[in-house]
């Protein structure tokens, strides 16, 4: 416990430095609008790594989220405009296919005994290749206005999908804090083989969270249709990069075991303010990559630095 | 590695041609030797498709400003071992996960490299810079140097000592330093072999056509990875044979080729891929099970 307090406090002092670095490089920077503007565009890569944060801390990993984010992308579109069906009836059964695809993950992974890695690999390459075989390169646009609400529309002038991605985000800390699913999830990550012998629902759980990764990948693929109003097969490739960079960021152990919300969401706002704050301030795009590249490689080595500490 | 045999049927073969798939690849199967290197010692690097996109432009940045053939060749070589020396020094010394360490390495060539050249297309490299288009006995110089370099380290893995410390790392830790074997040494050794494998890779990669397109080939790792996947590298390590990795590679480009000459529309083609890699690690998983219970 107290080295997730230190990885954390880690990650606040960065970002305190983050900001203040920002403000200082731009006045736009610390406006509400820029800041919301920030929100929008951090809640959908927010709304795949919670799901990821609690795959992350059972010893797992889901590579194929991006991938299923497409996927649901071109069925939403297709079930909406090909097969005729009304857009909310498209809408519930995109986010249902969603599901179904983490719970296909889950259980190739639950019941075979594949390696988390190799399944999700398969399902990466799998998804995306039915997103791109369904949609054969042709895009879905043409949406009705009030669709656009969910990624473009404000809500108490706070972005739609900002509401939606912190009420996920409460859902899950809660989940994850206080349930005896989330005791069980993180004594997967501990010791799988000691959880089980406790009586605890391994496998259940396990399908559980990977079904959440496919649903929570779903809500994010029909909130980026509605932001950039048009729907194509290429939509979330290597969306899983960033998301698994946050969620690591953030404190959560890749060996399983150790994780919170709290760390992803400090690991979320850093990767998004870095971005944006090296933008303004004149950076181009992809030398910012190399910042949360650097950023993230240094975080873990000087918390395990001082995990080591702790230890000794 | 059986399942790989088993799809490796002739039927795949006389329908296709052969020559240009397997020249055209073979820069994937290079990569994948060192991956199962990487694989073996129970680590894995997913930004050798970033390492290669930098390596290639080097190779070709360098030809083009009249450096000597031998520098433009050898440069990459050197800067592959170096960068990888320091992502081996860091998941074997420092005790960063690898996966972790390669994740912040992928964003670091892949943004460095697009914020120096800009994506921009290098042209007009001299004719004895293009390594892959020679032929040697009427075969192209890259099944050469796929199918020597793997038969090298096949052989090498299996009766030098050092080769042979990569199984017991990834086996098991604690008894490889029980015997002796230092296991951050070996890491560290695997992840430089690797980045040299990698070089090779991208010099092949970037001599095949007349142009080098300064970015990321996209999804190069994962192809890699799968193809050691595939041929039977057990990602929990200790386990696998460059051989498997190398063949799967190939193979996985005459299924790519074999499907288009089926009249499968090529829309389709990654959904056919990613089904196969799921049926033969299920496959590969009962057939362990069924041989425990037999056993």
């Amino acid at each position: 416990m107290r080295s997730i307090l230190r990885h954390e406090g880690i990650l606040a002092l960065l970002l305190i430095v983050t900001l203040a670095v920002m403000a200082g490089q731009s006045d736009k920077f610390f406006t509400t609008a820029n800041l919301l503007n920030q929100g929008r565009l951090m809640a959908e890569v927010g709304i795949v790594a919670l799901a990821m944060t609690l795959v992350i801390v059972t010893g797992g990993i889901d590579l194929s989220v991006g991938s299923t984010v497409g996927m649901v992308a071109i069925l939403l579109g297709v079930l909406w405009q090909n097969v005729g069906l009304p857009l909310p009836a498209a809408m519930a059964l995109a986010l249902v296919i969603g599901a179904v695809a983490g719970w296909a993950n889950g259980f190739v992974i639950t019941k075979f005994g594949v390696p988390p890695l190799i399944a999700t690999l398969a399902t990466l390459a799998l998804y995306r290749g039915l997103a791109e075989g369904i949609s054969e390169a042709r895009s879905v646009r043409g949406y009705p206005e009030w669709f656009y609400y969910l990624g473009q529309g404000e809500f108490l002038d706070v972005p739609v999908q900002l509401w939606v991605f912190l009420i996920l985000a409460a859902v899950t800390a809660f989940l994850l804090a206080v349930t005896p699913f989330g005791r069980t999830t993180y004594a997967i990550g501990s010791n799988a083989v000691a959880a089980e012998f406790s009586g605890m629902p391994v496998k259940r759980t396990l399908l559980m969270i990977y079904t959440m990764s496919g649903l929570f990948s779903a809500i994010a693929a029909v909130i980026f249709v509605s932001r950039v109003s048009t729907t194509r097969s290429d939509m979330g490739t290597g969306l899983e990069l960033d998301v698994i960079t946050a969620v690591v960021l953030g404190g959560t152990s890749i060996f399983g075991g150790r994780g919170t919300i709290v760390g992803t969401l400090l690991g979320l706002v850093i990767v998004q303010a870095l971005k944006n704050g090296l933008l303004l301030a004149g950076v181009k795009g992809d030398a910012t990559i190399v910042v949360i590249g650097l950023i993230l490689i240094g975080t873990i080595i000087l918390s395990n630095l001082f995990g080591r500490n702790t230890d000794g | 590695m059986m399942v790989v045999v088993g799809l490796y049927n002739p039927r795949f073969l006389s329908d296709t041609n052969l020559t240009s798939i397997f020249a055209g690849n073979a820069y994937i199967a290079v990569a994948a030797i060192g991956m199962t290197l990487v694989i073996i010692t129970g680590n894995i690097d997913v930004s050798v498709g970033s390492l290669i996109g930098v390596l290639a432009t080097i190779a070709g940045t360098l030809a083009v400003q009249d450096y000597p053939i031998w520098v433009a060749w050898t440069v990459p070589l050197i800067v592959g071992v170096t960068i990888n020396a320091v992502l081996g020094f860091i998941v074997a010394y420092m005790g960063i996960p690898s996966i972790v360490a390669t994740l912040g390495m992928l964003s670091i060539l892949k943004g460095g490299l697009i914020s120096v050249t800009g994506g921009k297309w290098i042209e007009g490299m001299p004719e004895a810079f293009f390594l892959a288009q020679m032929r040697l006995f009427g075969i192209p110089s890259t099944v050469w140097f796929m199918v020597i370099l793997t038969a090298l380290m096949a052989v090498w893995m299996r009766s030098a000592p050092l080769g042979r410390s990569f199984y017991a790392v990834g086996g098991n830790p604690e008894a490889a330093r029980a015997a002796g074997i230092d296991p951050r040494r070996t890491v560290l050794f695997a992840f430089m072999l690797h980045g040299f494998f990698a070089g090779i890779a991208a010099i092949l990669f970037a001599t095949q056509l007349k142009v080098i397109q300064s970015t990321v080939p996209p999804n190069l790792e994962l192809t890699v990875i799968t193809a050691c996947v595939i041929g039977g590298v057990s990602i929990l390590g200790g386990t696998g044979t460059v051989i498997g990795s190398s063949l799967a590679a190939i193979l996985f480009a005459c299924i790519g080729s074999s499907l288009v000459f089926l009249n499968i529309s090529a829309y389709w083609l990654r959904a056919v891929l990613g089904l196969l890699i799921l049926l033969t690690v299920l496959a590969d998983i009962i057939r362990r099970h069924r041989n425990r219970r037999v056993g």
